[in-house]
């Protein structure tokens, strides 16, 4: 089993997934440069959080052109699982694999704080060691993390069950306090309509080890490990 | 074609005296002409010649076991084990983020990240030490708002941790804002590099952004006093590019990583100039510069633009011989211009040519050591006398104690900072062992099992009452801070601001300080290995007080010893490890609830300072410690409340405070700010174990109380004085600085 690490130019949460991926749950895991073009044997891809080529013009806008998108396109078309986290799901919303956009915080300020997020489907490769409507208590990092798309876009997303995560307070419920940011229905995460692929703007691999006092990040890469180890069983 | 005679009113423009130029004229042996009349100008300035603070400076121990770098490089290096060090200095940028303040914070950050990674180090961790005036004041708001988001734009960009710091708030800061930022890397001990010219014939290299005519004169502007036209000065600000500066970093390390540079250092303050000249000087070679390499922004700059633009994010590192190739292989990798624009030379001297003519040539020596070296003189201020008389038979005890408590946390400088630190990413490079809060920053060494504490400190008000003992508590304080999250303090960085050095009462403010600090690193044995002179923090003839900011680093030798400032666990005593004294000079408590300014900073002894803290950290080491809370602005009162409600979970705990020593004044009790002490609370069956250390070196502690409970109460003899919910201590403190941004009025 192995994993690929996107590194854009301004990636920097790319050692932090490395360094959890290897160090924490000791699997193989190699730094992907985004001048690459093949995701040729690797089982799933991670698309760090960072400000990839400084999020000038606007977040994600230009890595999507990077060569290593169009091999994630084909790596996401053949059924291989993508996540992507904070910067990593503002690509996948500009590359057009996921619906909807980013805009400013509510707040206009950048926003680094642990938040709960309630899991809203839990029979997805990357939420099946979660139990109904867990709530985690994960940090955010973020500018641009108000997801918005349009009613007509919420709904699919809602009756396709592709809303996977929610910002909730910590009693699990969805109030406007409880949202650090603004997003649309309190959205934290969605996936794609095959399931495959997730863009989340909460950071798991900061919830990972518990010398850093949360842990709770562990279960979307346990989720993960045994959605490929059933595949490849 | 000649150009004509320098005027007197030229080189009074370039920010020197006519004795200045005349000595430069003797050294050099004739006039200079305009590019050199400039390049000797921000050579020579306060900010990079040091020229006022150089004698004093000598008196700072900068030896130690543990030192592998003092004072003189791009940042000190100490050993932390393992075959890694701990590179860090701070820096200060209040100039230009009076002027502007986003921007002039954003590049402050990018500079102090730069001294850094010159080193070979990655940049762990950055902290930052803010002075503003009061919040009431929107042109205040304006700055403060301002600073935050420039440091958090650029740092959170690079994806560097901001991981805590200091702000206080006064009027003295009005129109004399304090930006220092301090920023820890860590390398591997064979990876350090240096600002070094070595080897002859090496090729000089330029990598990072274009030159523009931005900053041009920085480093002269931040050593001058500001007037009322100071914001027309804008253009002598520098604009950032963070995401540059993140190309830059992980190129240098690249190529640092291979081997592949002899020395390198940061186009900082003076530019081309200074990086050129400072690494020739360290490695007394020379450096030849062809002008018409430079990558320039935009047409028709001339070589006095080139040679004193501060533009951001450049670098100029001397290759290894034959290492050109790899080099330019990685700047292509990461989208950086990387051109050939000298070779280091052996004539001592720094020559500068464009379409093959010589525009310079000035033996290097003149550019740095040769710089005027002054011994100012200084006097005993007579504002002395009046501002340390303090009659605390005049001042009333208040009858209220819990509206004294609510409103001493709602004050800015002791509320909590969360609408600050919550801008700041301090959790990204996941090392952060402790979130914001604490008492110190602790960041995880990834490659071992230790961790680095890293804190800022200084109180100015206590330097301004007295500068020596200032100085000498700012070091205390921050070892204490280190101590009470479990680390061993190694070294310290300083960065000095002050005032206008060529009046005698700030230079003698100077002087004191230093001894101070010297002092203090003396007894604690504590080196200095780095440090930042910021004069001229002066508007309209109004100075701000004396503000030495300490920048200190200590060691964790194992990650389960990381203690926090908070209580943990109901039914835990909480101890009280120094002693019961009653000093109010110079407290917040004097400044905020009663309106005075005065007396005498609280008194210092630093063999028991040094009891104390020895005290406590062996108490951790031995596992004693569940949590540690230094006694500092607001007193014990405030301290204890911390202590209850500064956690980051949901849970917070209460406490029941008994004090039974005898005392005169509650208020002095409670708010008074003695140093050498430290508050912990500890199992029940570990007393023993607890006093056994103390008193050993003879160290007072006395059990004040336990942990538990939904309220803070404190009685003195038997009468409650204090009894108030801690959520309610928590309400007024959390939300003091976000109200007054959003223009509510505070309690």
């Amino acid at each position: 089993m192995r994993f690929g690490v996107l590194v854009f130019p301004g990636s920097n949460c790319d050692h932090d997934c490395y360094h959890v991926l290897k160090h924490t749950f000791g699997r193989s895991v190699d730094f992907v440069w985004h001048k690459e073009n093949s995701l040729k044997g690797y089982d799933a891809v991670i698309i760090p959080g960072g400000f990839s080529y400084g999020d000038y013009l606007r977040t994600g806008a230009i890595a999507k052109f990077s060569p290593i998108m169009k091999a994630v396109e084909q790596f996401a078309g053949e059924g291989g699982y993508v996540l992507g986290i904070c910067n990593g799901f503002q690509i996948l919303l500009e590359a057009g694999l996921l619906p909807g956009a980013m805009l400013r915080n509510r707040t206009l300020k950048f926003i680094c704080k642990e938040v709960f997020i309630r899991v809203e489907n839990n029979h997805t490769p990357f939420t099946n060691r979660c139990k109904p409507h867990q709530i985690l208590r994960l940090p955010v990092a973020h500018a641009d993390g108000n997801y918005y798309a349009e009613p007509s876009t919420c709904q699919i997303l809602e009756s396709h069950r592709q809303i996977i995560f929610r910002y909730c307070d910590s009693q699990g419920r969805t109030t406007e306090e409880a949202n650090p940011n603004g997003s649309v229905l309190s959205i934290a995460g969605i996936c794609n309509e095959r399931g495959n692929v997730l863009g989340m703007m909460p950071h798991p691999e900061r919830g990972a080890e518990t010398l850093l006092g949360n842990t709770d990040g562990r279960l979307i890469f346990e989720s993960l490990l045994s959605s490929l180890e059933v595949e490849t069983r | 074609m000649k150009e004509n005679s320098i005027t007197l009113k030229e080189v009074l423009q370039h920010g020197l005296t006519q004795d200045e130029y005349e000595r430069l004229k003797n050294l050099l042996g004739r006039e200079p002409n305009r590019l050199e009349l400039g390049m000797f100008s921000v050579m020579w300035s306060e900010h990079c010649s040091y020229k006022s603070s150089k004698v004093h400076l000598r008196k700072f121990p900068t030896e130690g076991e543990c030192v592998i770098q003092g004072p003189g490089e791009n940042a000190g290096v100490v050993d932390i084990g393992d075959g890694l060090v701990a590179v860090f200095k701070m820096e200060s940028h209040n100039h230009p983020s009076f002027i502007e303040p986003y921007q002039g914070a954003a590049t402050g950050v990018g500079g102090i990240l730069r001294d850094i990674f010159t080193m070979g180090a990655r940049p762990v961790a950055l902290l930052n030490s803010l002075r503003f005036g009061p919040l009431s004041i929107s042109k205040n708001r304006y700055l403060f708002e301002g600073v935050v988001a420039g440091i958090a734009g650029y740092g959170n960009c690079v994806g560097v941790p901001t991981v805590g710091g200091e702000i206080y708030f006064h009027e003295i800061y009005n129109s004399n804002p304090i930006v220092n930022v301090f920023c820890l890397g860590i390398a591997r001990k064979d990876q350090i590099t240096k600002g070094v010219a070595r080897g002859v014939g090496n090729a000089v290299i330029y990598i990072g952004s274009k030159t523009g005519r931005d900053g041009i004169h920085g480093a002269t502007m931040a050593s001058e006093s500001f007037g009322a036209e100071s914001e027309s000065r804008r253009p002598a600000v520098q604009v950032g590019d963070p995401y540059t500066e993140k190309l830059l970093l992980e190129a240098c390390l690249e190529m640092m990583k291979l081997h592949l540079i002899e020395g390198i250092q940061d186009m900082g303050a003076a530019g081309l100039t200074s990086s050129s000249v400072e690494m020739a000087g360290r490695a007394g070679t020379g450096i030849e510069l062809d002008l018409n390499s430079i990558p320039l922004r935009e047409e028709g700059m001339d070589p006095y633009e080139i040679m004193l633009s501060e533009s951001q994010e450049r670098m100029l590192l001397v290759s290894k011989p034959g290492q050109e190739d790899q080099i330019m292989k990685i700047c292509r990798k990461w989208d950086l211009e990387g051109v050939i624009v000298g070779r280091v030379t052996d004539d001592r001297l720094f020559r500068i040519k464009l379409h093959g003519k010589e525009v310079a040539s000035v033996p290097v020596r003149l550019l740095t050591e040769e710089a005027p070296v002054y011994e100012r003189p200084f006097a005993i201020p007579g504002y002395l006398d009046a501002i340390q008389a303090l009659n605390l038979d005049l001042i009333p005890e208040p009858k209220d104690y819990n509206q004294v408590l609510l409103e001493l946390l709602s004050s800015p400088t002791l509320a909590n900072k969360e609408w600050v630190y919550q801008q700041y990413d301090h959790m990204v490079r996941t090392n952060t062992v402790l979130l914001p809060g604490s008492d110190a920053a602790v960041t995880r060494i990834k490659e071992s099992q230790k961790a680095l504490a890293l804190t800022v400190d200084g109180n100015s008000l206590y330097s301004l009452l007295n500068p020596y003992q200032g100085g000498a508590i700012a070091v205390c304080e921050a070892a204490r801070n280190l101590v009470c999250s479990g680390a061993r303090p190694l070294a310290l960085t300083d960065c000095l601001n002050f005032a206008n050095p060529e009046k005698p009462d700030v230079m003698w403010q100077f002087a004191l300080t230093v001894e101070g600090i010297a002092d203090a690193c003396r007894h604690l044995r504590i080196p200095v290995v780095s440090g930042n002179v910021s004069f001229y923090n002066e508007t309209s003839d109004i100075g701000i007080y004396p503000t030495p900011v300490i920048g200190m680093v200590g060691l964790i030798q194992d990650t389960n010893r990381v203690t926090s400032s908070w209580f943990k666990n109901e039914g835990d005593l909480i101890v009280l490890i120094g002693e019961f004294k009653e000093e109010l000079g110079g407290s917040e408590y004097l400044r905020v609830i009663q309106g005075r300014e005065g007396g005498f900073p609280p008194s210092l002894n630093l063999a028991q300072e040094t009891a104390v803290q020895t005290s406590c950290l062996k108490a951790m080491e031995a596992g004693i410690i569940k949590a540690a809370h230094d006694c500092s602005e607001g007193g014990m009162a405030v301290a204890l409340a911390e202590a209850c409600i500064a956690s980051p979970y949901e849970k917070i705990q209460g406490a029941k405070i008994e004090l039974n020593t005898d005392f005169t004044r509650k208020d002095a009790l409670l708010f008074g700010e003695s140093q050498s002490r430290i508050i912990v609370s500890i199992r029940p069956d570990r007393l023993s174990g607890l006093q056994r250390i103390t008193y050993s070196l003879q160290v007072p502690t006395t059990v004040i109380g336990q942990v538990g409970g939904e309220r803070l109460t404190i009685a003195l003899k038997g009468q409650k004085v204090i009894d108030i919910p801690i959520q309610d201590l928590k309400q007024v403190w959390r939300g003091a600085i976000r109200d007054q941004m959003n223009g509510k009025a505070h309690v």
